[in-house]
């Protein structure tokens, strides 16, 4: 019965060849036909790594970095590799107690797995980092310190100027234009200030590198040798017109206070200083609470968020009647000898609107109206101007009047460099139709004339108009960035075209250059003469009130300046804001004439020093609103500052 | 003992040998493929052992040593000893159901001063020799009903007591025997009704279940109707086909979900890797193994990416890839080409074992030798279908390539007893 069944051994042939045909089959399909499978293993073992470039630096006109990338670092851990390490000498350096590390570590497991290293302790400070850097042996395996870099400020300043950057949201990365295409998630973006504003040149070009992962994606190094990559490119650096000396005591003489200090070179529209009171450490928005920080700063009582110098508006009170001045001279309805015989008040519109001096010649002509600061000549001059035959009626007249303003970038944003500026307030005709329901004359804001009434500059405009004036006649954008290393765009050839925005004789333009002078020599604003400099200038002190409750409330006028030195060949126009703090003597002098003198003779003389200490140490925020802001306590945290506290101290001593 | 002393090589196969020795070598090669990282140092990882491609070429001295034993063992002594083999084979699968140790859900490991040994695999050896020397001996007329269930139970036994231990993979390749007992005589019918199972099987999971009875009972009253004359002669016929139609609307309606949602027929995982190799589970977690080891495959292309370039198998993305999906590292290195290669290499020692069979005068050795083709070839078409996604994961290694010294010992000695028997095939072995 041995071979009786030859056939079968056929059978069982053809079974294992048929398994294997359909072996072969499937194989076939999976190998050859399918082609999903190697994109799913590529998927799956190759990992793309974005390496970030360092953004650009930010330096001063002297060369100083006053934004930099700073090589903080944090401590990575990775739970599963935790062994037999010192654990009490780690709660000690890091400051945490025993349950607090057990906590972080059972975070870190949640978060990343047990065999990725995520973070333990971030942005160490110097100490810590110190500390640990010498004993880190004892926290290996499981524990390393990773480089992060992260956006400081030496000196502590600049903080609404230079802006912050921050994650970028899900709504911009929703966006449907286009404009952040180049981001993903978790990129930090520039958010305000000039962050913002030069964020295409500060974020540089990202590289891209990709490695091989394993199952756990772990990397195992580089794919191909790197065959792939693509190099990250740095940002560039911004080279500012700012002075982080001036910025430094600008913003330490507006600590105490609600306001604004705007100084800007007239000869080529760089902006030396803008502070806006009061502010706070940038270095708050860049460390390990960043997200924490800007809840509070957003909600403090004092708005310190807010950049006062671009976004509030004031009345300019006196600190405008240059530019009335100058409009009607323009315009050449007067001369600069023209006089008003001013008896201590304007009463021309059936109501006597009160002037300051009522002594007899005071407003003989265009320079001493301006050195006593005449209410009554320059509400008439408002008068003549938008009566002015010349343009046909009252509503002509009046846009003839705003035309001017606007040309000379009052009632409109100037296109300044850092985002949000607002344009401010002047009377157009809609806006006195809607005051006056449609009936009005020249009268009804008369004293527009005087730097008051529906007129509300911001701090930068009024230091702007002080460049025409200081120029005779022409300004420039005033913008932040001078010049951007290697680069070639013309990003910033808005900034370098003249606007010439009156045309009038050296010798009219003299009568108002004088009238200022005046004011310095002999008049309100002694406060700023500087030795051997002949410094030209006009303070204010606007009325202002507040709807509180339904009722409104006059409050403690705002302290005003506005003013450039020298005379001839002017280096800096300067427009200090001191809100609610009564006569511009007490604050707005003396703090733009230190400023001045710190600019432009780099010393601050003996005569000022006290002046100086008392400008820093003095309050003007109400008791109440300061009581309940914790700006003070926030500000006080940052280590990262420490220059700008030397720096101060040099400049004292000096 | 009148072998000429002369040449220890008198009489082997060198074809077989010749394929053995290259299916080891693919399969170090495999394995070393699987473990190996830039940058290990080679020859430590051999000295130290810390490595599977390492301990592979022990186990691969070891099988030599047992190979070189089986070969100067007279053929005489396995028929001899057949039965008391399968003895200590089943006391060892006893002795494993009581103090077995568990590696990976089975319990089918015998623990021995720190060596572990499957004795599930070892098994399939004793019951190939029984099963050869009971259809081999005298009495033993396998027409008779009485033989065929004698037949059947020496290997069901085995069988029922590693399903106990949970390695449903092993046990399922003790159905391969039913194919030597159909080149012995087994009615054809019996695959015919074994290949039917499995297809109602398959439909009873794919289908609905009341679109399977509608279809059971209209090819039941066709079979009826064509059938009419037949069955007016002979009334038992009709009882018969109904009863069929019984039986499988039976299984379909109440057995299979039974066995599928009880808990207490197929474990959990089990009924979930049915599902996900069907298509009905797209549990990721389900489906990574099989997923994985399709990329790897897959990814392979026509002419692979080249031996260590594979990324899949090289990064750990396959599990198991050493054992169970060692097929992976072939087809992600030397895809669909070094795939069809390595499969023909497989096919030609299936039909060199089973011209060997053939060949032989003795009962004793043709069945042997179909035991030991049904075995590896089981073993062959489980594996890769698992690994291709054709059949559910089921553990069990690919013959001669796989790592493991159970599964490498094994079939060393299955191969070498049949190239023993072949170089004696003279003798008639009873």
């Amino acid at each position: 019965m041995s071979v009786f069944n030859q056939p079968r051994k056929s059978v069982i042939y053809l079974i294992f060849l048929g398994m294997t045909a359909l072996i072969v089959a499937r194989l076939f399909y999976l190998q050859v036909i399918e082609t999903k499978y190697s994109k799913l293993a590529d998927a799956n073992a190759h990992l793309r790594k974005v390496i970030y470039p360092s953004r650009g630096i930010i330096y001063d006109r002297k060369g100083r970095s006053v934004m930099r990338n700073e090589a903080l670092y944090d401590l990575m851990v990775t739970p599963r590799s935790v062994k037999n390490i010192d654990t009490a000498y780690l709660c000690e350096v890091l400051s945490i107690t025993r349950k607090e590390f057990i906590k972080r570590i059972a975070n870190a497991r949640m978060k990343e797995g047990p065999v990725r290293p995520s973070v333990f302790a971030s942005l160490l400070t110097p100490e810590t980092y110190g500390k640990l850097q010498e004993s880190m042996y004892r926290f290996q395996p499981g524990f390393e310190l990773v480089l992060r870099p992260v956006r400081s400020y030496p000196y502590g300043v600049g903080a609404n100027v230079f802006g912050y950057i921050s994650e970028i949201s899900p709504s911009m990365l929703a966006d449907t234009t286009g404009r952040y295409s180049a981001y993903q998630q978790g990129d930090y973006i520039g958010m305000t200030g000039l962050e913002r504003t030069y964020e295409p040149v500060l974020m540089g070009q990202r590289g891209i590198q990709y490695l091989v992962k394993d199952n756990l994606n772990r990397p195992q190094g580089p794919l191909e040798n790197g065959e792939f990559d693509t190099a990250a490119i740095a940002g560039k650096n911004l080279r500012l017109a700012m002075d982080i000396e001036l910025q430094l005591l600008g913003e330490k003489m507006m600590k105490g206070k609600v306001g604004s200090i705007v100084a800007i070179d007239p000869q080529t529209g760089g902006i030396l200083a803008m502070v806006s009171g009061p502010t706070y450490d940038p270095n708050l928005l860049s460390g390990s609470y960043r997200a924490k920080n800007l809840g509070r700063l957003f909600t403090d009582t004092v708005s310190p968020m807010i950049n006062r110098a671009v976004q509030a508006a004031y009345p300019p009170g006196s600190t405008f009647k240059p530019i009335t001045g100058l409009i009607a001279l323009d315009e050449g309805i007067v001369g600069p000898e023209f006089g008003f015989d001013c008896r201590g008040g304007y009463g021309s519109c059936g109501r006597f609107s009160r002037c300051l001096h009522s002594n007899v010649g005071h407003a003989a002509n265009m320079r001493s109206a301006l050195a006593n600061s005449c209410n009554a000549y320059f509400m008439h001059l408002y008068r003549l101007c938008v009566d002015n035959r010349k343009w046909g009626g009252i509503g002509a007249g009046q846009t003839k009047f705003v035309s001017y303003l606007n040309d000379m970038g009052l009632g409109r944003r100037l296109g300044i460099d850092i985002p949000n500026e607002k344009p401010g307030d002047v009377p157009d005709t809609a806006r006195m139709n809607d005051r006056y329901a449609g009936r009005w004359n020249s009268c009804s804001e008369m004293y527009v004339g005087m730097g008051q009434g529906l007129l509300g500059l911001t701090p930068l405009q009024m230091a702007n108009a002080m460049c025409i004036i200081a120029n005779r006649g022409y300004y420039y954008v005033p913008h932040f960035v001078e010049s951007i290393d290697n680069d070639h765009s013309d990003i910033l050839k808005t900034y370098k075209e003249k606007h010439r925005v009156a045309n009038i004789s050296d010798e009219a333009f003299n009568s108002i250059v004088l009238g200022l002078e005046d004011v310095v020599t002999r008049g309100t604003a002694k406060g700023v003469q500087i030795d051997s400099i002949a410094v030209c200038g006009k303070t204010g002190t606007a009325e202002n009130g507040a709807r509180i409750n339904g009722e409104y409330v006059q409050l403690k006028d705002h302290s005003l300046f506005v003013g450039f030195a020298p005379k001839d060949n002017p280096k800096i126009a300067i427009a200090v804001i001191v809100e609610n703090s009564g006569f511009s003597t007490t604050y707005a002098v003396p703090i733009a004439g230190i400023l001045i003198e710190k600019y432009l003779k780099d010393t601050i003389s003996a005569k000022r020093r006290p002046i100086l200490d008392q400008m820093i140490a003095s309050v003007t925020i109400s008791p109440e609103m300061r009581a309940k802001s914790r700006l003070d306590s926030l500000n006080s945290v940052s280590y990262m500052a420490a220059d700008g506290e030397a720096l101060l101290r040099k400049i004292i001593s000096k | 003992m009148n072998r000429p002393q002369a040449k220890l090589t008198a009489g082997i196969d060198w074809p077989i040998f010749g394929m053995y020795l290259a299916l080891v070598f693919i399969g170090f090669m495999a394995i070393f493929a699987a473990e190996y990282r830039d940058g290990d140092n080679v020859i430590q990882n051999l000295l130290s052992q810390n490595k599977n491609w390492a301990r592979q070429v022990l186990w691969f001295g070891v099988s030599m040593v047992l190979a070189l034993g089986i070969w100067l063992t007279d053929s005489k002594f396995f028929t001899a000893t057949a039965n008391l083999l399968y003895a200590f084979g089943i006391l060892l699968l006893l002795v494993v159901l009581a103090i077995g140790t568990g590696v990976k859900g089975s319990n089918s490991w015998l623990e021995l001063g720190g060596f572990r040994f499957q004795p599930a695999e070892f098994t399939k050896l004793c019951t190939n020799l029984a099963l050869a020397k009971y259809l081999s001996s005298m009495e033993t007329d396998f027409t008779k009903m009485r033989s065929r269930l004698i037949a059947a139970a020496m290997v069901l036994f085995p069988f029922g007591l590693i399903i106990l231990q949970d390695e449903t993979g092993l046990a399922l390749v003790y159905f391969c025997f039913f194919l030597v007992m159909f080149r012995e005589g087994l009615p054809g019918i019996l695959l015919v009704i074994a290949f039917s199972a499995i297809i109602l099987v398959l439909s009873a999971l794919l289908v609905d279940k009341f679109i399977l009875l509608y279809i059971f009972t209209g090819v039941a009253a066709l079979v009826i109707y064509f059938m009419r004359r037949e069955i007016r002669r002979k009334r038992s016929r009709l009882a018969m086909i109904i009863g069929v139609w019984a039986f499988c609307a039976a299984f379909v309606m109440v057995i299979v979900p039974f066995a599928f949602t009880s808990g207490k027929v197929l474990k959990d995982y089990q009924v979930r890797r049915i599902e996900v190799m069907l298509g009905k589970e797209n549990d990721p977690k389900a489906t990574y193994n099989t997923r994985q080891s399709m990329i790897a495959i897959g990814s392979g292309g026509f002419w692979g990416k080249g031996y260590l370039k594979g990324t899949q198998t090289r990064l750990d993305f396959v599990p198991e890839q050493s054992t169970d999906f060692i097929f992976c590292t072939v087809g992600e290195d030397f895809g669909f080409f070094g795939s069809i290669l390595f499969l023909g290499l497989y096919v030609a020692l299936l039909f060199r074992i089973i011209f060997i069979a053939e060949r032989q005068r003795s009962t004793f050795s043709r069945v042997y030798a179909y035991g030991v083709a049904s075995i590896i070839f089981f073993h062959l078409a489980i594996n890769i279908s698992m690994t291709i996604g054709l059949a559910p994961v089921i553990g069990i290694p690919l013959p001669l390539v796989s790592y493991g010294g159970s599964s490498l010992m094994t079939f060393t000695m299955l191969i070498f007893i049949m190239l023993r028997l072949d170089a004696d095939r003279q003798m008639v072995l009873r």
